[in-house]
């Protein structure tokens, strides 16, 4: 993955580690999936036709006033929780003000020097089971922005652009910030640390059902910032901060390439331009963008429309006690119980199933089941789609329905199958899919009994072989029965209702 | 900038009105800069009067945790959220070439 050689400015990876130390900080944005935005009833869904789900206060339209959403602030307190950090008992809001057409007000309400949650840490497992501690400095809330279309130009890009188009449909929905501390000593495993950390994250987001943690649908989104020192030295070095990296593999790439850039710039005996760069996806590069010291003069102030929030001890550990069982504890657990090997466990991690599996398993499903359908046909299904696991559109709930209508009888697993293949196919949970494709076992005799000794009689020949005994001969008859229902009788069932049958 | 530093800069009030995108000329710059001034060692009276045990004020009403529930309320429809633009496109707000800064 390191540059080609011949690229000039670049320094090579093995090389650059040899001489300087990463530092490396991360900002991750989430999206909460609340069912409205963070100061107005407005909705939040993904997707919807531009500027419809709106309204005087995120259009920040004169005499507008924000009132907070509870819900919003609930889940802004589990993540704080749940990242170790301690909660403050008393904080406002702040106005970030600048001139940019994403917001309508002018401004931006964020949290700024009171921030809801403060000096945490996440513990992070890297591929190979080391565990590297990172500090986390702050989670703060804020609103997310509206989106924004550049109109001619070659690029699209906003240089060269004739004129902009904007929809504010996701002005003002809830946004978490979660600040790293500086992370330092990760040598050569930096680009690994910096994915490693973005996915435990993301993993701890999920299990808190607090965002929906799309990073392809902007959901979640990581700022990596990264500066070199020499070997050794102490001294801090210039940092970089690269936006747009949308993917947990672009998280390692872009460490990686600024690594190597920043190499480059400091043996060449420049300095490193402290600015915010963009991560290109395809090239694997970043380019600059607009330069921080300029930028960074937000003037931020209390807002005024808005009350201090102040969470009571009482409501912080009533929150608490709605924390779920976090990943790193569940995998600790599932490894004992389903008595699995470092390597299982971590290959069922690095398929994101075992969160699933589990999952699963706590909705009643027996846990050799449960893995069977999460790492083989739901696994293939991922794939052929080209998806995450746990972006198929089935719920571990729902796996596990079909799991317990295979072991009441009630479907065989060719057509769980296919009811699988319906809750996939947005046809509804597994009992609607059974009901509207009519995939229920024929469990009822009557039936089967009518098509066994029509067979039979369709048959004559077989029937008398068994008649003399030729037991084995029944799996002819057995075939037919299946084809005549369209697979959907119990095979067992029907075996031994023929050798019931045939010498009725 | 603090109040009490004393005179307010014509520097300062050209990278203020810079922030806030207002075009000022020299000798707008001159009379801001008093006026400025004068607002400044008004407000500054402020800490000549409050003790140290005195935190700062921020909000007039003395509240706090006023939340509202999760629940959906009607918003505009898209041409009344657009029906005070001066351009709209796409049912999109159309906004100038934006310069200088990118997001």
């Amino acid at each position: 993955m390191s540059a080609p050689a011949s690229t000039p400015g670049l320094v090579d990876y093995d090389e650059v580690v040899e001489r300087f130390d990463p530092v490396l900080g991360i900002e991750v944005h989430v999206e909460l999936n609340t069912n409205t935005k963070m100061f107005c009833g407005c909705p939040t869904d993904f997707g919807a036709e531009p500027n419809t789900q709106v309204c005087p206060v995120c259009l920040g339209l004169p005499g507008a006033l924000p009132v907070v959403n509870r819900a919003a602030v609930e889940s802004a307190i589990r993540i704080g929780l749940a990242l170790n950090c301690s909660i403050a008992p008393w904080g406002r809001f702040a106005r970030k003000n600048y001139f940019y057409p994403d917001m309508p007000k002018n401004f931006q309400t964020s949290q700024y020097d009171e921030p809801i949650a403060v000096n945490g840490w996440l513990d992070v497992e890297l591929d190979d089971g080391e565990v590297v501690r990172v500090e986390i400095e702050r989670a703060h809330m804020e609103e997310d922005t509206g989106k924004s279309l550049h109109v001619g130009g070659a690029t699209g890009r906003i240089h060269g652009a004739e004129y902009s188009l904007l929809d504010y449909n996701r002005a003002g929905v809830p946004l978490i910030e979660i600040v790293t501390k500086m992370i330092p000593g990760t040598r050569e495993r930096a680009p690994e640390v910096a994915r490693a950390y973005v996915t435990a994250l993301r993993d701890l987001l999920r299990s808190l059902g607090v965002s929906d943690v799309r990073m392809d649908q902007g959901s979640m989104r990581a700022d990596v910032n990264l500066s070199l020192s020499p070997r050794d030295s102490g001294v801090l070095g210039t940092r970089t901060e690269t936006k747009n990296v949308n993917s947990l593999r672009s998280v390692e790439r872009a460490v990686r390439y600024e690594m190597t850039r920043q190499a480059g710039v400091l043996l060449d005996g420049g300095p490193v331009v402290q600015e915010t760069r963009h991560f290109e996806e395809a090239s694997g590069t970043t380019r600059p963008g607009r330069r921080k010291e300029t930028a960074e003069d937000y003037r931020y102030f209390p807002e005024p429309d808005l009350v201090p929030i102040a969470p009571s001890q009482e409501w912080v550990e009533e929150l608490r006690g709605t924390l779920p069982e976090l990943p790193w504890e569940r995998r600790k657990r599932v490894k004992a119980e389903w008595d699995l090997s470092d390597e299982e466990l971590r290959d069922l991690v690095n398929a994101g199933a075992l969160d699933l599996i589990a999952a699963t398993v706590a909705e009643g499903a027996p846990s050799g089941e449960a893995r069977s359908w999460w790492v083989s046909y739901l696994a293939q299904q991922a794939n052929t789609r080209g998806v995450e696991l746990a972006a198929l559109p089935i719920s571990p709930a729902d796996v596990a329905r079909v799991i317990e209508l295979v072991a009441s009888g009630e479907l065989t697993n060719k057509l769980a199958r296919q009811v699988v293949d319906g809750v996939l196919a947005g046809e509804g949970a597994p009992d609607d899919v059974v009901k509207a494709r009519g995939l229920a076992v024929v469990s009822d005799d009557g039936a089967l009994i009518t098509a066994v000794d029509e067979a039979l009689a369709g048959q004559p020949d077989v029937a008398q072989k068994i008649r003399d005994g030729k037991v084995q001969a029944a799996g002819a008859i057995v075939g037919a029965v299946m084809k005549a229902t369209k697979g959907q009788a119990d095979a067992k069932r029907v075996r031994e209702l023929v050798l019931e049958r045939v010498n009725a | 900038m603090s109040a009490d530093s004393g005179a307010i800069t014509r520097a300062e009030v050209a990278h203020l009105a810079r922030l806030a995108r207002l075009a000022v000329n020299d000798q707008e710059l001159d009379v801001f800069a008093d006026q400025l001034d004068v607002i400044l060692g008004a407000v500054a009276r402020v800490g000549e009067v409050a003790a140290d045990d005195i935190p700062p004020t921020s909000h007039a009403v003395p509240l706090s945790n006023v939340f509202r529930p999760d629940e959906r309320r009607a918003g505009l429809t898209q041409e009344q959220a657009l029906s005070g633009a001066p351009a709209a496109e796409e049912g999109r707000f159309r906004v100038p070439q934006i310069l200088g800064e990118e997001e």
